[in-house]
């Protein structure tokens, strides 16, 4: 019979053309039981948005590498707050220096995860925060 | 129920959580269900199938952006497989449709099978059934990369677009049962490609030969047109709706629209009767009687249908 699912968002928000990180950890979501929903690379705020809120997902993961998350971060989670979104996991992968954490945190993004992130590591993070509601 | 009255109104949020609850087939499934459908009857409902590659979700987009100039607002369910090993999917039929987002009037849903084998997931009918009581008037169903045997496409659209490619295999492959007998258009896509004309001039020559005893097609009078596109470029992409129109009007003429209507939900029920009684008999079942039933099969004592007959029985 039909069962929960863990559906997941994993977006590239921004320029830089590198998907080789987002693909992994699709991979892994996929792996672990859950529906990853991959939206390909160069994607705004409003457009990651809009595909999380019709595809009503539990988790968006975002990577970056450009070094845009500081003005591309809040912009989206302004967004889901005003679609109602306030619910969904966010988690974030690629290049983020450590001093930008609190400010992420404080965003609402839940995890961050660095290169040379165990896809392990990542899966139980959402098992467990899902686990939670 | 609170959810379907804010659906009605539009609300997208709204429409998202009832596709969720129907997929999930919880308690609220039914009872939302009951409460949407009165509303539902209204959208046309366009199945688009084909082979892994042939450019089914490029060529979605370009329809989509088609009826969007026609001032025709668009649903779109994108199916793609569920992976029997995890029980995960990865679905990534949204890639291709990134000119659609940023319009109010467009819904991209994607859904994995979860374990159906027809090209469908069990509950796509029902999420085009929110859809359609959301308002959108076409909606467009995107099934897996299909082969030959994925037809349940057929039983839940108003028509069936079979894609095709150059390339794919020789014209014994369509001559083959399957989604050939479903097509009520066929697209050559990439027909830029070598072969391209090969591969229309195959598909005529079988409808040539099928279009006097079309077994299949519950509209003999209908010849599936063959429509050639460059589906990344959106060439030929408006003579596919012209197409889909021109289908629609010759249900509705010849008189065959009520009943395929008719034949559509009496498959319907008879499919959910059958699900129903399956998944009621396994709730009673004893499974210690069942286990030890298996255990003689394996010791050739019993053969598994006197078996199945045993607990039928009950």
């Amino acid at each position: 019979m039909p069962e929960k699912k863990i559906r997941v968002l994993i977006a590239k928000p921004g320029l830089d053309g590198h998907d080789r990180g987002a693909k992994v950890v699709a991979r892994a979501l996929r792996d672990a039981g859950m529906e990853v929903i991959y939206t390909g690379l160069r994607q705004t705020p409003e457009m990651i948005v809009e595909a999380a809120l019709q595809e009503d997902v539990d988790v968006v993961g975002l990577s970056i590498l450009s070094g845009a998350h500081t003005t591309l971060f809040p912009r989206i989670a302004n967004l889901l707050k005003d679609n109602g979104l306030d619910d969904v996991l966010v988690l974030a992968g690629g290049i983020i220096p450590d001093e930008d954490v609190p400010a992420l945190n404080e965003l609402g993004v839940r995890g961050i995860f660095g290169p040379g992130t165990s896809t392990e590591k990542i899966v139980k993070f959402i098992e467990e925060e899902i686990g939670k509601r | 129920m609170k959810l379907v009255e804010r659906l009605l109104t539009g609300d997208r949020r709204a429409i998202a959580r009832l596709i969720t609850i129907i997929e999930n087939d919880g308690a609220e499934a039914q009872e939302a269900l009951a409460a949407l459908y009165p509303h539902t009857g209204q959208a046309h409902i366009v199945g688009v199938t084909g082979a892994p590659g042939t450019g089914k979700s490029t060529l979605v987009n370009e329809l989509a952006k088609v009826y969007r100039k026609r001032d025709r607002t668009v649903g779109i369910i994108a199916v793609d497989p569920t992976s029997p090993f995890s029980g995960g999917a990865l679905l990534g039929d949204r890639i291709r449709m990134r000119d659609l987002s940023g319009d109010a009037g467009i819904f991209i849903r994607s859904m994995a099978t979860r374990g159906s084998l027809g090209g469908l997931a069990r509950s796509t009918a029902d999420a085009v059934k929110v859809l359609d009581a959301a308002g959108y008037q076409t909606i467009i169903v995107e099934t897996v990369g299909a082969g030959q045997s994925e037809v349940d496409i057929a039983k839940a659209a108003h028509i069936t677009i079979v894609v095709e490619a150059p390339g794919l295999g020789d014209e014994i492959q369509a001559f083959k049962a399957g989604i050939t007998e479903i097509a009520d258009i066929f697209v050559v896509n990439k027909a830029d490609r070598e072969g391209a004309d090969r591969t229309a001039m195959a598909l005529q020559m079988i409808l040539d030969l099928d279009h006097s005893s079309h077994l299949s097609s519950q509209t003999p009078e209908w010849r599936p047109p063959v429509c050639k596109t460059i589906a990344l470029h959106g060439e030929g992409v408006g003579a596919v709706v012209e197409a889909v129109e021109e289908h629609a009007a010759h249900l509705r003429e010849s008189g065959n629209l009520q009943r395929r209507e008719r034949e559509r939900i009496e498959r319907e029920l008879r499919s959910i009767i059958t699900q129903e009684m399956t998944r009621s008999f396994f709730e009673r079942l004893d499974e210690a009687q069942f286990d030890s039933l298996v255990d003689s099969i394996i010791r050739r004592e019993l053969d598994p249908h006197s078996a199945a007959t045993i607990l039928l029985k009950g």
